[in-house]
C-alpha cells in the first residue's frame, strides 16, 4: 500500500486516519439539509436541545461530526458561529473533530474561526474554475483544516469514471504543487450517484464511484476518499429494508475499494451478513452493473419486502392516552423524551401557561408526590420526575406573563416561594438539592443561593423575591453557629418568615435550644427531605400557620427546659481527674516507619471504585439499608438496584472520560507527646492539640483522648492526611445543572464524595502496608476495610473524636494540602467539597470514641495550650460544652 | 536575513540551544516604582503603568538590556523580546493599544543589539532573538461568563488583527524567530499562526525556515496534571491543531516545573515532525505563589528527559534567572538534541 500517510484530526483529542482504521463514520444529524429535527430546532432558536442532537451522535460512535448550516430562512453564518462556539463548551462534543460543511465559502470562513482544533472544510471544488479553488485551498491551509474537494468542475459533476479520476487529478495537482496543500490533508468525494433509477446512464453509477475510488488511492499519495452514502438508494426512499440492504453493501464494497469515511445513517444500516442472500444478490448486480435486467430484479424483490419497523420500541401504548394522563405518565415514570411536544399540546388546548403548570403538570407532580409520601417512589425516581417537571415549566416559561401584562399579578401570588441556601464558610450541597428537587415537586418556586452565602445576602434576596419561607442548610459543625448568626440578624433586620434548619449536623435540640430563642419567628429544624413538604405546608398555609409555629415553639421551649435538666444531671469530673484516668497503652513500643515526611499522591480512580462504601451513597438518595442486601430488599431493591447500575455506569465514564481527578497528600512525621499535646519534629514545630473525654467512667474504663495512642515519653510517630476527588468536575457539573439535571449533578456529587472516602481508605491501607509498613501483610477485602477489621485508626478533626475543625488549619499547614489544591474556608470545610482528612494513629489498641461533653475547666487549658481566647476556645467548641457559656450578644464580626 | 536562519539551522543540528529565563523574576529584582513605568509622552497618562513591563523597553531599555545580558553571559543562544503582552489586546487593560507597534519594535531592536554584540564577540557561538508573543488576556474558544457558553470575549478576526501588528512590530525590529508562547487556548494560537502567514506574504518571507524563511516557534501550556490545556486539548491534539505551518520546533512551557511537564514532552518527542522545545517554570509555586525550585534541581529534573533524548531547545519559564539557565546549559551540554526522524507527509519529489 502506498497510501500510508495518516490525515490528522483533533478536537479535544486526535483522531488518526491511518489504513488500521477500517472506516470513519461522520454524524450527519447535526446537518441541517439532512435532518428534519434539527433544522427545526436550529430554525426555532432551540440550540440548547440542537445540542443534544450533537450529542447523541457522539455516544453513537461518530468520529467527526459534520455541522451544516445551510438554509435558506436563516442566517447560516451566525448560525454556525453560534452552534460551534456551543460545541467548544461541551466537552463530550468537541472531543471528536468537526467538520464545517457549507456550500457557502463565507459560511466556511466564519466556521473556521471558531474551532481550536483541526477540522474538516466540507467542500471546495474547481466549480468556479482554478482562481477561486487555489484562493480557497490556501486559506484553509491558514486555518490548518483539511479539505474536502468534491468531483466537480467548470462543466460540471464528474458522472463517469474518466471524468472523476481527471477532476481529482487535476484538482490535486493544483492543490499540492501550487497551494502546497499537505496531501494527507486532502479528502476527494467522487460523488455516490443513485443506482436502479432505470434510467441507461445511471447503470455504473456504484461501479464508477468503486473504480475511480480505487484510482485515487492507488495515483494520489495520501488522499482520502469520503462520500454520502445514502444517496445510492436514493431510488427506494420508503422501502427501509432494500435500503438498508443497500447502504450496507455498498459501503462493504466501498471500504474494499479504498472509502476511508463516509456520512452514514447508523439507524439506517443492515448487518451486511444479515441480508437476505437473494435480496444481497441483487442488490449486488445492480452496484457491479452485472446483468441487464439487474435494476427489474431488484424493484421487482423490493415489492415483495415488507417494510417492518425494526425500531419498535418497548410498550408505547401510553401514547394513545389523553394528553392529560401522557404528562401525568411522563412525570411519574420519568420519561423526558416527548414533554415538550406534551406540554405545547396542553398548552394550545389551555389557551393558558399558567393552567398547564396549574392544571395538568401540579396534577402530574401531586401523584408523584402521594407516591413518595406513601413510600411507593423513592428520591432518584422523583428526581428524574422534578428533571421532567423542570423541562416542561422552562418550555412554557417565554409564554408566561410578563410584569405588566395582565394575569401578571395573578401568576405571581400562586407559587409559594422557597429560598434555600447553605450558609456562609460551608460548601456542602446535596442535601440542600436534594430538598430542593422534592419542594419544586410539591409545587414550591425554588430559589436557590447555592453554597457559602452570607447572611446579609439571604436576608436581602429574601426580601427583594419576597420569599414565603427560608431553608438554611450545613454539614459541618461550625455551620451550626453561622445559621444562629443568620436567624438573629434576621430578628434585627425585623424578619419574621419561617426559618428552615437542616443539613447533617444540624439537630432538633441545637434547634431548640441556640436557634429558637434568638427569633421570634417560626424556626423548624428539618429532619430529611421527606419531612420538609410537609413542614413548609404548614409553616406558611393561611390558616393554620400561628398555631403551627405556637405548636413548635412550645416543644421547642419543652425541650430547652429538658435538656437544662439533663446539663446539671450529666456528671462530669475534673479534667484533671480525667487526665489522671487517661488510658495506658504503654507497653506497645512505637513502630519506625519504612518512610517519613511529605508525599503527593495521584489515584486512579479506576482501583478508587473497588473501595467505595456503597451504603452511604444509598443513604444521601435516602434508601436506607446495607450494602449489598439492600440490593435485594423488598421494597427499596429494585430502585436500588437501578440506582446503583445507574452510579455505575457514570462511574465508568468518569473512569474512561477523566470527568475528574482524585488526588491526595500525606506523611507521617515524628512526634512527641508533650502532655495533652503533641509536637510534630517539622518546620516550625506544630502542635496538634486534643481534647479528653470528662464523663464520669465506670470502673476500669478510661476517659480517652487521642493522645493516648502515643508514647508518653518517647519519640513517637503520627500521620496526616487530606484527599480530594471531584477535582476538575465544575464543568461536567455546570453542564447537568444548565440542564436542569438534578438527578445526575446529585448523583456526580455523591460519586465523588464516595471516591474521596473510598481515596481515605485505600491510602490507609497503603499507609499501612507500606509507608509506615506495620501491616505490610496485611490482606483484606473492601468488606473488611469498611467494618475497620485493620490496625490503626484515621479520626479527621471535627468529628466525634477530636471535633475542633480549627486543628484542620495546623494539619493543612504541615502538608501543605493547598498546594495539590486542597483548601480551606473560613469554617474550615474543606475545598474541593469532596475530600476528607486526618490523623493517623498506628497504636493496635487505638479505636475511635466520641468525646462527649467537656467543661469550662478543660476548655480554658485547651484555650490556653492553643494560643486562643476562651470565648473563641468556646466558640469552636460549642456543640461539646457542657455548661452555657457567659451570654453576650450573639453579634458576630 | 536568511542566513541567519541557515546558521540557527546548523546550530541545531550539532547541539541543544539554551533559551533565556524568566523576565519578569528578573525585572522584579530591580523594584522599580510607577515613575520607571512612565516615559515623558505618559507623565499624565491617567491609569498606572506600573506592572506593564513590556512598557520597560521604552521607558527603561538599560534594564531590558541589562537582563538580556545576564542570560547571554550564562550562556543563552536564544533570547526572548520583552513583548508578551505587546498586543493591542493585552495592552487595553492599560489604555496604550496605541504603543503596541513601537513597543515590539523597540524590543526586538533592544535584544538583537545585545545578540549582535555578543555574536561578533564570539562567532562560534551565535546567539538569536525569538519575538515572543504572549496570548493575550482573552480566550477565542472559551467563554468566561458561565451562563453563557456561546459568547467570547474576542474574535479570532479581532486576535488575527492583534497579532498580525505584533510580528510586523517583532520583524521590523530585526527578530530571527518568531515565537508563540504560553499558549492556553489553541484557537489563539491559530489566529497568531493566521497572522503570521498573512504578514509573511505581505513581506514575501517563505513560510518554510528550509527556504530561508523566519523560523517560528511555538509552545503551548498544559494547565494542571490532566495533562491538557485550559481550552481542554491533549498534547497530541494540540500538536495536530498547529501543524499546517513549518515550524521550527513545537514544545510546552510555564504552568507545570520540568519534573511535571516529562510526560507531554514524551509525547511532542514521539509525535512532532518539528524540533522540540521545553521551557519549564522552578518546579511548582510555593503557598506564597513564589517559585523556589533551586537551579541544581531543576537541571537535575531536566536531566531527566534530555537523557531521553526529548529535547532541541532549553529554556526557563516563571522563577527561573540566569543561574538557573546556567545550570540548563551546563547539564545540556553532555548531551546530544533529539533527532527529528518523522516524515508525516509523503515526500513528493521522489
Amino acid at each position: 500500500m502506498k497510501n500510508q500517510y495518516p490525515l490528522k484530526l483533533s478536537g479535544l483529542e486526535p483522531l488518526l486516519i491511518t489504513p488500521e482504521i477500517n472506516f470513519v463514520n461522520i454524524g450527519e444529524r447535526t446537518n441541517i439539509t439532512g435532518s428534519k429535527k434539527f433544522a427545526r430546532l436550529i430554525l426555532n432558536g432551540d440550540y440548547e436541545e440542537a445540542l443534544d442532537v450533537a450529542l447523541e451522535q457522539v455516544r453513537g460512535g461518530a468520529q467527526v461530526l459534520d455541522v451544516c448550516m445551510d438554509e435558506g430562512m436563516l442566517d447560516g453564518e451566525s448560525a454556525m458561529v453560534k452552534f460551534l462556539n456551543l460545541i467548544a463548551s461541551e466537552p463530550e462534543i468537541s472531543r471528536i473533530p468537526i467538520m464545517i460543511d457549507s456550500s457557502k465559502w463565507k459560511i466556511i470562513l466564519a466556521g473556521l474561526k471558531c474551532i481550536q482544533g483541526k477540522g474538516i472544510v466540507n467542500s471546495i471544488s474547481l466549480k468556479n474554475g482554478e482562481e477561486e479553488f487555489l484562493h480557497q485551498a490556501k486559506t484553509v491551509k491558514k486555518f490548518g483544516a483539511a479539505v474536502v474537494v468534491m468531483a466537480f468542475d467548470e462543466e460540471g459533476q464528474a458522472d463517469t469514471y474518466e471524468r472523476r479520476i481527471e477532476i481529482c487529478k487535476r484538482s490535486y495537482d493544483l492543490l499540492t504543487q501550487k497551494a502546497r496543500f499537505n496531501p494527507a490533508d486532502i479528502i476527494f468525494d467522487p460523488n455516490i450517484f443513485p443506482v436502479a433509477t432505470g434510467m441507461e446512464e445511471h447503470r455504473r453509477n456504484a461501479l464508477d464511484f468503486f473504480e475511480a475510488t480505487k484510482w485515487i488511492k492507488g495515483n494520489l499519495p495520501g488522499a482520502k476518499i469520503s462520500g454520502g452514502v445514502s444517496n445510492v438508494s436514493f431510488s427506494f426512499r420508503g422501502n427501509n429494508p432494500v435500503r438498508e440492504a443497500m447502504h450496507a453493501s455498498f459501503l462493504y464494497h466501498a471500504i474494499r475499494y479504498g472509502m476511508d469515511m463516509g456520512i452514514v445513517n447508523p439507524t439506517m444500516l443492515e448487518v451486511y451478513d444479515d441480508i437476505d442472500k437473494e435480496l444481497l444478490e441483487r442488490v449486488e448486480d445492480v452496484f457491479f452493473d452485472r446483468r441487464d435486467d439487474a435494476t427489474e430484479r431488484l424493484l421487482e424483490f423490493a415489492e415483495t419486502v415488507r417494510s417492518k419497523d425494526k425500531k419498535e420500541v418497548a410498550s408505547e401504548e401510553w401514547r394513545e392516552a389523553s394528553v392529560e394522563k401522557r404528562i401525568e405518565h411522563a412525570l411519574v415514570k420519568g420519561v423526558i423524551d416527548y414533554i415538550i411536544d406534551d406540554t405545547e399540546e396542553a398548552r394550545l388546548k389551555y389557551q393558558s401557561p399558567l393552567k398547564v403548570i396549574e392544571g395538568p403538570l401540579m396534577d402530574g407532580m401531586n401523584v408523584v408526590g402521594d407516591l413518595f409520601g406513601e413510600g411507593k417512589m423513592f428520591l432518584p425516581q422523583v428526581v428524574k420526575s422534578a428533571r421532567v417537571m423542570k423541562k416542561a415549566v422552562a418550555y412554557l416559561e417565554p409564554f408566561m406573563p410578563k410584569a405588566g401584562d395582565e394575569g401578571y399579578e395573578a401568576s405571581q401570588g400562586k407559587i409559594k416561594k422557597v429560598l434555600l441556601a447553605t450558609v456562609k464558610g460551608d460548601v456542602h450541597d446535596i442535601g440542600k438539592n436534594i430538598v430542593g428537587v422534592v419542594l419544586a415537586c410539591n409545587s414550591y418556586q425554588i430559589i436557590d443561593l447555592g453554597v457559602m452565602v452570607d447572611a446579609q445576602k439571604i436576608i436581602d434576596e429574601a426580601v427583594r423575591q419576597d420569599v414565603d419561607v427560608i431553608g438554611l442548610s450545613g454539614l459541618i459543625t461550625p455551620s451550626l453557629d453561622e445559621m444562629v448568626n443568620v436567624a438573629s440578624e434576621m430578628e434585627r433586620q425585623g424578619l419574621r418568615l419561617p426559618l428552615l434548619i437542616g443539613g447533617a449536623t444540624t439537630s432538633k435540640i441545637h434547634t431548640a435550644v441556640k436557634i429558637d430563642p434568638v427569633y421570634s419567628g417560626s424556626v423548624v429544624h428539618v429532619q430529611d427531605a421527606s419531612k420538609s413538604v410537609p413542614i413548609v405546608g404548614e409553616s406558611i398555609q393561611e390558616s393554620g400557620k400561628e398555631r403551627f409555629k405556637e405548636k413548635v415553639k412550645t416543644e421547642y421551649a419543652s425541650l430547652r427546659v429538658a435538656h437544662e435538666a439533663k446539663q446539671e444531671a450529666k456528671q462530669l469530673v475534673s479534667f484533671g481527674d480525667a487526665v489522671q484516668n487517661g488510658a495506658d497503652l504503654t507497653e506497645f513500643p512505637p513502630v519506625v516507619p519504612q518512610s517519613l515526611g511529605r508525599k503527593t499522591i495521584e489515584f486512579d480512580i479506576a482501583v478508587l471504585r473497588n473501595f467505595i462504601d456503597w451504603t452511604p451513597f444509598f443513604s444521601t438518595w435516602m434508601l436506607s439499608g446495607r450494602y449489598p442486601k439492600i440490593l435485594e430488599d423488598k421494597v427499596v431493591g429494585l430502585e436500588a438496584k437501578k440506582l446503583f447500575d445507574e452510579a455505575n455506569a457514570m462511574l465508568d465514564r468518569i473512569v474512561s472520560e477523566k470527568w475528574f481527578a482524585a488526588k491526595g497528600v500525606y506523611g507521617i512525621f515524628p512526634v512527641q507527646r508533650k502532655g495533652e499535646d503533641v509536637e510534630v519534629k517539622a518546620e516550625r514545630n506544630p502542635s496538634f492539640h486534643f481534647l479528653r473525654q470528662q464523663g464520669k467512667k465506670g470502673r476500669g474504663v478510661p476517659n480517652r483522648s487521642l493522645v493516648d495512642f502515643l508514647s508518653p515519653n518517647q519519640e513517637d510517630y503520627l500521620g496526616a492526611f487530606a484527599v480530594a476527588a471531584g477535582i476538575g468536575m465544575e464543568s461536567r457539573l455546570a453542564v447537568f445543572e444548565k440542564a436542569g439535571d438534578d438527578y445526575n449533578a446529585i448523583m456526580l456529587k455523591a460519586l465523588a464524595d464516595r471516591l474521596a472516602e473510598a481515596a481515605a481508605e485505600y491510602l490507609h491501607q497503603k499507609v499501612r502496608r507500606e509507608d509506615w509498613g506495620y501491616a505490610s501483610g496485611e490482606k483484606l477485602i473492601n468488606e473488611d476495610l469498611i467494618r475497620e477489621k485493620y490496625q490503626g485508626i484515621r479520626p479527621a478533626p471535627g468529628y466525634p473524636a477530636c471535633p475542633e475543625h480549627s486543628e484542620k488549619v495546623t494539619l493543612f499547614n504541615l502538608l501543605k494540602a493547598g498546594e495539590i489544591g486542597i483548601t480551606l474556608t473560613e469554617s474550615f470545610a474543606m475545598l474541593p467539597t469532596s475530600a476528607v482528612s486526618g490523623f493517623y494513629f498506628a497504636h493496635p489498641e487505638s479505636k475511635y470514641f466520641g468525646l462527649g461533653k467537656i467543661g469550662r475547666d478543660q476548655v480554658a487549658d485547651y484555650a490556653d495550650r492553643k494560643g486562643i481566647s476562651l470565648e473563641l476556645a468556646e466558640k469552636y467548641l460549642s456543640p461539646n460544652l457542657a455548661y452555657t457559656p457567659e451570654v453576650k450578644p450573639i453579634e458576630q464580626l | 536575513m536568511s542566513n541567519r536562519t541557515d546558521l540557527l539551522l546548523q546550530t541545531l543540528r550539532k547541539k541543544i540551544l539554551i533559551l533565556d529565563g524568566a523576565m519578569g523574576t528578573m525585572i522584579q529584582r530591580y523594584q522599580l516604582t510607577e515613575e520607571d513605568f512612565r516615559t515623558p509622552e505618559l507623565k499624565d497618562h491617567p491609569k498606572s503603568l506600573k506592572g506593564n513591563n513590556d512598557l520597560l523597553s521604552l521607558s527603561r531599555p538599560d534594564v531590558i538590556a541589562a537582563i538580556h545580558r545576564a542570560y547571554l553571559d550564562v550562556g543563552a543562544d536564544i533570547i526572548e523580546t520583552n513583548t508578551f503582552s505587546s498586543t493591542t489586546v493585552a495592552q487595553a487593560d492599560y489604555g496604550l493599544e496605541h504603543l503596541a507597534y513601537e513597543l515590539n519594535l523597540k524590543s526586538a531592536q533592544i535584544a538583537k543589539k545585545e545578540a549582535i554584540v555578543y555574536s561578533e564577540r564570539n562567532p562560534s557561538k551565535p546567539r538569536f532573538v525569538a519575538g515572543a508573543i504572549g496570548p493575550t488576556n482573552r480566550t477565542a474558544s472559551i467563554s468566561p461568563d458561565v451562563n453563557d457558553p456561546g459568547f467570547r470575549a474576542i474574535t479570532f478576526d479581532q486576535l488575527a488583527e492583534a497579532y498580525a501588528e505584533q510580528v510586523r512590530g517583532l520583524l521590523d525590529g530585526g527578530a530571527d524567530i518568531i515565537l508563540v508562547e504560553t499558549i492556553f487556548d489553541t484557537l489563539n494560537a491559530k489566529a497568531a499562526l493566521f497572522a503570521i502567514q498573512e504578514v509573511f506574504d505581505e513581506k514575501s518571507i517563505p513560510l518554510s525556515p528550509e527556504e530561508g524563511g523566519i523560523p517560528v516557534m511555538i509552545s503551548g501550556t498544559i494547565t494542571d496534571a490532566s495533562g491538557r490545556t485550559l481550552s481542554g486539548q491533549t498534547t497530541e491534539a494540540f500538536l495536530i491543531s498547529l501543524s499546517h505551518v513549518p515550524l521550527l520546533s513545537i514544545g510546552l512551557n510555564c504552568a507545570l516545573g520540568a519534573k511535571e511537564l516529562r510526560p507531554y514532552l514524551k509525547v511532542l518527542s514521539e509525535k512532532a515532525p518539528f524540533h522540540v522545545s521545553a521551557y519549564p517554570n522552578a518546579g511548582l509555586p510555593n503557598e506564597f505563589g513564589k517559585y523556589d525550585q533551586n537551579p541544581e534541581e531543576m537541571a537535575k529534573q531536566v536531566e531527566a528527559f534530555l537523557k531521553e533524548g526529548y529535547i532541541n531547545i532549553l529554556g526557563g519559564c516563571c522563577g527561573t534567572t540566569p543561574d538557573h539557565i546556567a545550570a540548563l546549559a551546563k547539564v545540556s551540554e553532555g548531551y546530544a538534541p533529539r533527532k527529528i526522524t518523522f516524515q508525516t507527509e509523503p515526500n513528493l519529489s521522489v
